[in-house]
């Protein structure tokens, strides 16, 4: 079997119940499933998470860098979308 | 029952784990991609864990004041108690994952018994170890399918790893009069009774992967009187090394 073979899938862990699943990195495999258990033993052999996904890299659309600038730029100078302008009432602990 | 029946048994469980933990980790460096190398330590670790929980009450059952460790290292071939189909050489990948695969479906099987063990230390340990072998059961029956319906090569290499390796699955099935001893106080496991689940669960796998069940054929046994293949003594060598050199090294 030639690794070249082999798909590459992304790599989600959910760290713990609750939060999202972050993309940690990559593995090659011949299958998900294979990926499934590439993934355990080589991003989760320090109690990293309790849920992971993979998915094959080639199904990722990624945007283009040379659209940055059109993408990104104009958000930079809209600061009233930050909720920084309102004032959290004193009785309120988690915002 | 005596402590000898105990200290044997014990003995018996470490031995598997030690030893197979060893083969795996021949691997290390050498797997046939990185996430494998990663994998197959990974399980390789977990065994040698499971020969320490088990060597060392082993020892403490013993009452000599040896250790885990004594008995891991300073211990010759005749007087492990290992399965013989556990010490025989990786070879390849396919051979390896065969090993694993009739193995770790047998110890699934003999753990979920082992956890109702009246020996509370032992039935403790197997709570442990099988949810790590339950993991190793997985990793290679997916293997299996992998290889045995895989390329033509990849089933061959695999189908032959069976030839090879089923002459010592009878060991796994046999029991030493000592532990029969100790099947009836409730210590041990009757490891006769799990050869026709195992046999069952083997089966299908074979069937998925498109793999032929070797015919029944004479077993090779001996782990009870420390009669193992030639193969022990040079795990033994390389494993050994260290503390045979220089006695008592630490670091």
């Amino acid at each position: 079997m030639s690794k070249g073979n082999w798909d590459l899938f992304e790599i989600f862990i959910r760290s713990k119940n609750g939060l999202s699943h972050k993309h940690v990195g990559s593995v090659h495999a011949t299958d998900a499933e294979m990926a499934i258990e590439n993934a355990r033993d080589l991003y989760t052999r320090r109690m990293e998470g309790v849920s992971l996904w993979v998915v094959p890299s080639k199904s990722i659309v990624a945007s283009d860098p040379g659209d940055m600038e059109h993408l990104f730029e104009p958000a930079r100078d809209k600061v009233y979308r930050h909720p920084t302008f309102y004032k959290v009432p004193d009785n309120i602990e988690n915002m | 029952m005596s402590n000898k029946d105990l200290y044997e048994y014990a003995l018996s469980l470490g031995d598997n784990a030690l030893i197979l933990g060893q083969r795996l980790a021949e691997w290390c460096g050498h797997s046939p991609a990185l996430e494998l190398d990663i994998a197959v330590t990974n399980l390789s670790l977990d065994l040698i864990g499971e020969a320490q929980l088990y060597l060392d009450y082993a020892a403490e059952v013993e009452g000599e004041g040896k250790s885990a460790d004594d008995l891991a290292y300073l211990r010759d071939c005749l007087k492990f108690r290992n399965y013989l189909l556990l010490e025989q050489p990786n070879k390849n990948w396919g051979r390896t994952t065969v090993r694993l695969f009739l193995y770790s479906t047998f110890m699934a099987l003999y753990l979920e018994q082992l956890q109702n063990s009246k020996d509370e230390q032992l039935s403790a340990i197997a709570g442990k170890a099988i949810k790590e072998v339950l993991y190793h059961k997985r990793f290679s029956s997916e293997w299996m399918l992998r290889l045995g319906d895989g390329t033509d090569e990849s089933k061959a290499y695999v189908q032959k790893g069976l030839e090879d390796m089923w002459r010592f699955t009878g060991e796994l099935f046999a029991m030493s009069d000592g532990e029969k001893r100790l099947c009836e106080a409730g210590i041990a496991v009757d490891a006769a009774s799990l050869e026709a689940p195992w046999n069952a669960e083997i089966d299908a796998i074979l069937v998925e992967a498109g793999l032929i069940k070797p015919p029944s054929q004479a077993m090779i046994m001996g782990r009870f009187k420390g009669h193992h293949s030639e193969h022990l003594g040079h795990i033994l060598s390389e494993m050994q090394f260290l503390q045979r050199a220089y006695p008592g090294a630490k670091w």
